[in-house]
């Protein structure tokens, strides 16, 4: 079994062409591509809206607001 | 023989671009150190993360349609012919990957294709993308503090994949339909990279809306100064190093320029418009000497100003330094830098435009106002050497109003009207700004609440150790007792 698509180094280089496996799967390979990208960019829209609606949350309670924007100047604590 | 020059040509040239691509690197490095030096420290790491993430984000659809978009929209479509055909640049194309050379395996590709682009496809993409990151990343600063990491991201993507490089396939080609019908001359960019970007970011701004407490009720701005000055320095100077890398990847290294008998082999411009590397260094240093200087006065000194000064010095030369004399860059440089400054702090007064790093002027109006100036100091320049391209009909020649059409599709076709259109939409869905609480407390809020309670948890732990170790009594080789609480 071989994935590539010429047999050695030792032959005539100015004929070899692809050097990657599986050479022929490349649309395949675009579509995977695209689907991790969609789910990518999915995933951290969910992520970063829930981020931001627990922070409101949380900064919304007592006086967490108060506490968080007087830790900005205090250089220990950031 | 011809057949040694050819290779080493096509070598020498794949070597040359993989190592623009690495002092290009350092726009990115600049770019992150500048912005993070000018974001308040609540915001530092997402202001990081948001600069980091764009490499990837942008590097992959750079790679499904960016590249290809180069090739195929120099026509328009439909202004001077259709799309055009490239299968090389074609996200599945088995020349978008490691290849020797050889005869194709696909029919789509010939063997002169195979021949040509097997060494230096990936470097020319490499080069470009980098030109899409540096594009993308002069949106990024402007909008610090408040924009949504992942609405960045999408505009990124749109900016950096897909709307400057069309601008580059319509003027930064030297078959563009621009180049041959507005004689549009922009050899280092001044349009295709920085008019668009900063277009792009004054659409973005005015839906964004300035950040919290930037201006008083009377709508007079006040000043969110960097909170380290070193880090914006040292940022900016990355960026003037990596421009060195930006102006070389603008050239193609070694090619032979001579049309008819004879050989004549130099170094060219983006349109294979003979240029000497030697031409383009006293330039570039003197446009960035030139707003340096005017930048100081201007400012009276602020260094933020001053660094910025010779950047958008640089910037406002690129359209024409390939031809300028380096006193024209110089002089030009400082006019230009001293227009911006003015029109920058009367925009934000005029308008309340919060751009916290003054993106919209140094990358926008310095590259409009150079493409603009080009136009009358190369006025009737032939815009780039159509025999060369094998065209039969002759290119138009540079002329002030072509360079003012095309300053005007740089900035605000392509960059102003898609980026307003696109941030408009996301500010309707409500996936552009951050909630009001988090901009207050700042973007760093959850990492910073983590810190502080394993700070807490840790300190307990550690006091509760030392107890333990105080209780079975001191001596020699027992730690010393933890301070006070």
């Amino acid at each position: 079994m071989t994935n590539t698509t010429f047999s050695d180094w030792n032959g005539d280089i100015n004929a070899i062409g692809p050097i990657y496996p599986f050479v022929g799967w490349e649309v395949l390979m675009v579509i995977v591509l695209i689907a991790f990208i969609i789910w990518w960019h999915f995933m951290q829209i969910r992520m970063e809206n829930d981020a931001d609606r627990e922070a409101a949350e949380e900064l919304r309670t007592g006086d967490n607001l108060a506490r968080a924007l007087e830790a900005e100047h205090t250089p220990e604590r950031m | 023989m011809d057949k040694d020059i050819g290779a080493i040509q096509i070598l020498f040239t794949e070597v040359y671009y993989w190592v623009t691509v690495v002092f290009m690197f350092l726009i990115h490095v600049g770019f992150c150190v500048y912005e993070v030096g000018v974001s308040r420290r609540k915001n530092h790491l997402a202001t990081l993360m948001k600069n980091v993430m764009l490499i990837p984000v942008v590097s992959v659809t750079f790679y499904l349609f960016g590249w290809w978009l180069y090739s195929a929209m120099v026509s328009g479509p439909g202004i001077t012919g259709g799309l055009v055909a490239s299968p090389f640049a074609e996200p599945w194309s088995e020349l978008m990957g490691p290849h020797m050379g050889g005869a194709p395996v696909s029919e789509s590709l010939t063997a002169d294709d195979t021949a040509l682009w097997a060494r230096l496809n990936g470097v020319f993409w490499a080069a470009f993308l980098l030109f899409s990151w540096t594009t993308a990343s002069i949106v990024s600063g402007s909008i610090i503090e408040r924009m949504k990491s992942g609405a960045f991201w999408l505009v990124a993507i749109m900016v950096g994949s897909g709307t400057w490089i069309i601008d580059a396939a319509w003027g930064w080609h030297p078959s563009g339909w621009m180049v041959q019908l507005l004689g549009y001359h922009d050899a280092y960019a001044s349009g295709v990279v920085h008019a668009i970007a900063g277009g792009t970011v004054l659409a973005v701004l005015i839906n964004l809306g300035p950040r919290i407490g930037k201006f008083r009720e009377d709508g007079t701005p006040r000043s969110i100064p960097p909170q380290n000055p070193w880090l914006v320095c040292i940022g900016l100077f990355l960026i003037y190093t990596g421009f060195w890398g930006f102006y070389a990847a603008c050239n193609i290294p070694i090619y032979d320029v001579q049309v008819g008998d004879g050989v004549f082999w130099s170094a060219t411009n983006i349109y294979l418009q003979a240029v000497t590397l030697s031409g383009i260094t006293f330039n570039f240093i003197m446009s960035l000497a030139g707003g340096l200087m005017a930048g100081y006065l201007v400012s009276r000194a602020d260094p933020f100003w001053t660094f910025s000064g010779g950047l958008a010095g640089i910037i406002a030369c690129s359209a024409g330094n390939d031809l300028y004399h380096p006193i024209q860059a110089f002089l030009l440089a400082a006019l230009i830098v001293a227009i911006i400054y003015k029109l920058h702090h009367w925009v934000e007064r005029r308008f309340r435009i919060d751009d916290a790093v003054g993106a919209v002027a140094v990358h926008g109006y310095s590259g409009f106002l150079g493409v603009v100036a080009a136009g009358f100091l190369l006025w009737g320049y032939p815009s780039s050497p159509d025999a060369l391209l094998e065209h039969t009909e002759a290119f138009a020649r540079v002329t002030p109003w072509g360079q003012f059409i095309g300053a005007v599709i740089m900035f605000f076709v392509l960059g102003f009207i898609p980026g307003y259109v696109l941030s408009w939409i996301l500010k309707r869905i409500g996936f552009l700004r951050i909630s009001r609480e988090l901009e207050l407390a700042g973007l760093d809020y959850h990492m910073h609440q983590r810190t502080i309670r394993d700070d807490d948890e840790l300190r307990e732990a550690l006091a509760a150790e030392a107890r333990i170790e105080a209780s079975r009594g001191g001596g020699a080789g027992a730690p010393r007792p933890a301070p006070a609480e």
